[in-house]
Order: structure tokens, then sequence, then C-alpha cells
């Protein structure tokens, strides 16, 4: 009988009736990124172990850790290419990760780099930024666009902004790794995400690119939120934000460079042993 | 998009379809000829050319989700044969009192077997409508249960071919079974006429030749805008780097499905195409063997060109059809190393040699 009453409740519907994506991203918190008690373990190797993680609304975050500390595993669980033992993980207060599939969270608003720059080689550099743009994805609708005028001169304004104008036409395939990793940032910047995850983007990059690249994720920060995962201190230092020391699944330590460096459990873990 | 968008940077395409034009308009001018004259083509060789074009609008079928979408199907043969049998059991229904037992209501292998009644797939064959309803329809509704499964489940690379390869001949060693009832062993055969027209006639085979250049030209076309379109982008970028598709907000799934069962209702109306050409269907044609020939002239053709696709069925099977005349016992040994040849020496097939230097996908 209780069964028959809660079927005819008037106060809720059903919960295959709620939506799992909601429109529009709840910031009110000023929190956009919520991970609790998030656990994950391959082959009873715990890679990531009851982390807890909050990046706030237009925040520039930097993730450091020796190898193996959990890093592209915590980037992987956000994406949602690895699904957590256990835990919670927010976008926003309002959009529960862990049952949307990778691309509904692209579409969300939160764009990832690689740690490897990958690109789409065989595409002019424009295509990479036309496919990587926000907007409607669906096969039928994919199939029936056309770039508007304004698309158009928003891949122009990010072409100028990565510096690769002179390049537009060429193969990404083509470019140096630098180049690339540019390019991929570029990409993030189509998506127009709330949320960008960019793994290791100094790898491989000279002195100056890297300044450019220090000034590029500077400005970016302020209107979307930034994590950037690095292992070159002079890199993170320059960056001048908020650190966190991910340490065996775990946050070690979080502050400023400075209070991070001078933590003697993060002395321990990077010099000791 | 107009043929010219579609077309435009495409020399290769061009040219082929200005062949292809020429072909269909030439051959039965010269199929009129007095039998002695020098231009003069046989019917013969009109349903044999007639049967590579229909055999070059499959291998476009292979090439579009093989060099666009990167999956190498070893199973397109399955749909093209399905798309056959569709069409055979149309022919089936047409031959009426006319076959070996006179039985107007049975076909008669099911005389044979001794079934009193049709079965009730075989409905509606009666009507040319529904089968050429059901040529684009069996292979598409397979294709689309078959990669429902398989992209869901993100079955990629060598185990989705082996897959593929493994439906085939599931299907072959189904279709040679006499319950099924599709004839089992024997196929479909001792068609009469197709739409009224006796299939023996020269004015029929002609028909069913200019119907095959314009349906391969029909499908290089709708092949052509879909690699053309921002889907046929998105397309290569799944074939060069699934993630990072994935990660920009497509849903790979979702476009692998939609032109891989485009791609298989392609197949079966070439399938379909080819049964009336050949006279016959049966599930030797659901051999695994004949979807890696497929890949093969795709390979040698140049991947990723579709004109190549064309170029590659042509003249793999010329080939086939001189060799297995001539020196009929080389013919694999050819074919094998004319493909380690190309391979070697060509690897972006004989479409790469018209290619310029970093030029197209």
């Amino acid at each position: 009988m209780s069964a028959v009453q809660e079927f005819f409740r008037r106060d809720r519907v059903f919960d295959f009736m709620v939506p799992k994506v909601v429109e529009g991203l709840d910031l009110t918190h000023g929190t956009v990124l919520y991970m609790e008690d998030v656990s994950v373990a391959f082959d009873g190797f715990k890679a990531i172990n009851n982390l807890n993680f909050y990046v706030n609304a237009g925040e520039l975050r930097c993730l450091i850790g020796p190898n193996g500390a959990g890093k592209t595993t915590m980037m992987d669980i956000i994406t949602g290419k690895t699904r957590p033992d256990t835990g919670a993980c927010w976008f926003g207060s309002r959009m529960n990760l862990l049952q949307m599939s990778e691309a509904e969270i692209a579409q969300a608003g939160i764009g990832r780099k690689f740690q490897k720059p990958t690109v789409f080689e065989h595409h002019s550099l424009c295509e990479n930024l036309e496919l990587s743009m926000a907007g409607p994805k669906g096969v039928w609708r994919t199939l029936r666009a056309r770039l508007a005028n304004a698309e158009r001169a928003r891949i122009e304004e990010v072409l100028e902004l990565i510096g690769l104008v002179d390049e537009a036409q060429q193969r990404a395939g083509t470019l140096s790794h630098g180049q690339k990793q540019w390019l991929e940032i570029g990409m993030l910047l189509m998506q127009n995400p709330l949320l960008l995850l960019v793994d290791e983007p100094a790898a491989g990059m000279t002195h100056q690119e890297m300044e450019r690249t220090v000034e590029l994720l500077t400005s970016l920060a302020g209107e979307h939120s930034v994590v950037v995962v690095e292992h070159d201190m002079e890199f993170v230092r320059a960056l001048n934000s908020r650190v966190t020391v991910l340490h065996q699944g775990s946050v070690l330590a979080e502050g400023s460079m400075d209070q991070v460096q001078s933590d003697p459990k993060v002395v321990e873990v990077y010099l000791g042993e | 998009m107009s043929l010219m968008q579609i077309l435009k940077g495409d020399r290769g395409g061009q040219l082929f379809l200005l062949v292809l034009l020429l072909a269909v308009i030439a051959v039965p001018l010269l199929n009129a000829l007095p039998a002695g004259h020098p231009a003069y083509v046989s019917t013969y060789t009109v349903t044999l050319l007639g049967k590579y074009l229909t055999y070059a609008l499959l291998a476009v079928a292979v090439d579009l989700v093989w060099g666009y979408l990167g999956i190498l199907s070893l199973g397109h043969a399955a749909f093209f044969a399905l798309g056959g049998y569709a069409m055979g059991m149309y022919l089936m229904r047409q031959i009426g009192d006319r076959g070996v037992y006179g039985n107007p209501h049975l076909p008669d292998f099911m005389v044979f077997l001794n079934w009193q009644e049709l079965p009730w797939f075989w409905y509606g064959f009666d009507h040319f409508w529904f089968a050429a309803l059901m040529v684009l329809l069996a292979p598409g509704l397979l294709a689309f249960v078959f990669g429902w499964l398989a992209f869901r489940s993100r079955v990629t690379g060598v185990y989705l071919s082996i897959i593929t390869q493994a439906l085939t001949y599931a299907l072959m060693l189904a279709f040679f079974r006499n319950e099924m009832g599709f004839g089992g062993n024997n196929g479909l055969t001792d068609f009469k006429d197709i739409l009224g027209f006796s299939l023996q006639s020269d004015a029929t085979r002609i028909g069913l030749f200019i119907a095959s250049g314009v349906a391969l030209g029909a499908g290089y076309l709708a092949c052509r805008a879909l690699v053309q379109s921002r889907l046929g982008r998105v397309a290569v970028a799944i074939r060069d780097s699934e993630d990072r598709t994935r990660f920009v907000g497509y849903r790979v799934e979702n476009v692998k499905l939609a032109i891989f069962t485009f791609s298989a209702m392609l197949a079966g109306l070439a399938g379909a195409l080819y049964v009336p050409q050949v006279g016959i269907i049966n599930p030797g044609e659901f051999a695994p063997l004949n979807s890696i020939e497929v890949v093969i002239w795709v390979a040698m053709g140049g991947r990723a060109t579709l004109y190549g696709a064309v170029l590659g069925a042509i003249a793999v099977n010329y080939g086939k059809s001189w060799f297995t005349a001539a020196l009929p016992e080389v013919w694999l040994f050819a074919l094998g190393g004319l493909f380690v040849l190309v391979t070697l020496l060509l690897p972006r097939g004989i479409a790469g040699l018209f290619h310029r230097k970093g030029e197209a996908t």
C-alpha cells in the first residue's frame, strides 16, 4: 500500500525523469568544481585516495606532485574518462559529473589539454578550431553546419591570441611541438569552457615560448577557471597562483608557492627517501 | 550543397565522373553497332562492366568508413549480399508459375523442401518498391544494431575488424541452412524478369548497366558531400584522434554509427544491382574472403580519396577476369604480389600517383 502511495506522491518526480545534465551552471557558491572523498584503485593500487579538491570560479590553480601522485588520473575523473570507486564530483553545485559522458562534460564546459599535445594532424589549424567550437554537436546538425561570419571572426581572434595567424591554413601535423601545445590551448578556448584543465603546457617549450604561455594562462584566469598540472617549478612560480601538492592520491599541502615550498612534508616528499 | 561545391578541389573525382558519364553514354551506343564492327561492345562485356560498377560502389562504401572514419570493416560484403538477397527475393517472386515445378505460390526451392506456405518474411517481396526499401533497410538495420553494440562498447581497431569478419562468417553459415528460407546452399537463381522486362534481353542488360553507372555516380557524390561537410571533418578527426574528438564534445559513437549505417546501405544498393546482372545470389557472397578482397581494392586504389576506391575495384577486377581466363592458377599469387608491391611502393595507392605532395587527407 505504501508503495502505491509512493507512486502517487505529488511533491517529486520519478528518478528517471530528473535530467542528468542540468542546463546552465550554478555558481552561486563561487565554486566551480567540487571533488569530495574521491577514491579510485587500479588492480589494488590506490591511484586516488580520499581526495578533496575545490576550485573557485575564475581561479588559476597549479597542481604539482611527484610522478604517480595521481594528477592525470584526477583529470581523467573530472572529464569522465575514469569513474571513481567512491566519492562525489560536481561541476558547479548542480551538475553531477559522475553521471555524465565525456562528450556531455565537454559540452557542459570543461575543456582538457592532454599531456602529449593532441591535435587533429590532418586538418588545417582553422579546421581544428572549427571542430572545437562550442555549439550543437549532433550528427545531423554537424552534417548541415556552415561556418557563420561570427564564428569565422572568433576563429581569427583565437588564432591571433595563440599567435598562429600565419600558419592558419597549414596542416596541424606540420607544427612544432610548442605550436601544437598552443593550438591545443586555442582549441580549448574555442570550446568556451568555464573550467580548463591543462596538463603540462610547458613541456618541450623554449624559454620564450614558456613566457608567452604564462602570459596566456594568466590572462585566461578570471573569465575561466584554470587548473594547470606542471612539473617545471620555474613555470609554476611564474604563474604566481595558489598551488596544490598531490602525493599518493591525496592533497598533501595547499597554499602559495612559497608556503608550499617551505612545508616540511612537501620537502620530504620531493627530496626525502 | 551544389555540385560545384561538392567537387571543389577534387580533381580525381571530377575526372572519374566525366569518364563514368562518357562510359554510360558510349557503351550502349557501341553495343548498338553491328556485331562485326571493330568498336562493337558485346552484351556480355556490357554486363561485365555493369558488374564492375557495382563492385566500385561497394569499394566506395568501404573507403568511406575505412579511409575517412578509420573503421577497417572486414565484413562489408555481408551488407552487399543482404542487399543482393533482398533483390533476389523480388526476382524470385517475379518468376511466378514459370519455375521448374510450376507452382504459382512458392519458389522452386520451397516446393522442393515440401513447404506448404510462403514464410512471413517473404511477404511483400512481390512488390518492387518493397524490395527496393528492403535493399536499403536490411543492411542498414544490421549495421545499425551491430554498430550500436560495437561502438557503444568502444570496440576499435583490429578487434572491430575481427568482429566484422565474424559477422559475415556467421551470416554465411546461417544462409547455408535450408531452414533459413533463403534457398540454402544454392541461393536464389533462375531469375526471369525485372519490372516486367526480361533479364535475358539486351535492352534490360543495358538498362541495368546504366542504372549501375547512375548509382555509382550518385553514391560517389553523396559520399563526397558527406566528406566535405563538417561531419566529414569530424570523421577524420575521429580517425586520427578519437579521444580528442570526444573531449571536444562530439559523441563519437553516434557519428560512427551514422556513417557506418549509411555505408552499409550503399553496399546494399550495390548488391541489389549486382544480382540481376550476374543472375544468382548464394551464401558464397558472404564468404570472409570477399570482404577482404574489397579492402584490397581500396588499398590498391588509394585510401581516403573515394575515386581511388573506384579505380582499385575496376583495375583489380579487370585483372581478375583476365587472369582467371588466361592463367587461372596464377590469379591469387598475382593479387597477393600486387598487394605487397602497392603497399611497399605506393602506400597511398594508385591514386597517390596523381597527388601532389602534402595534399588532401
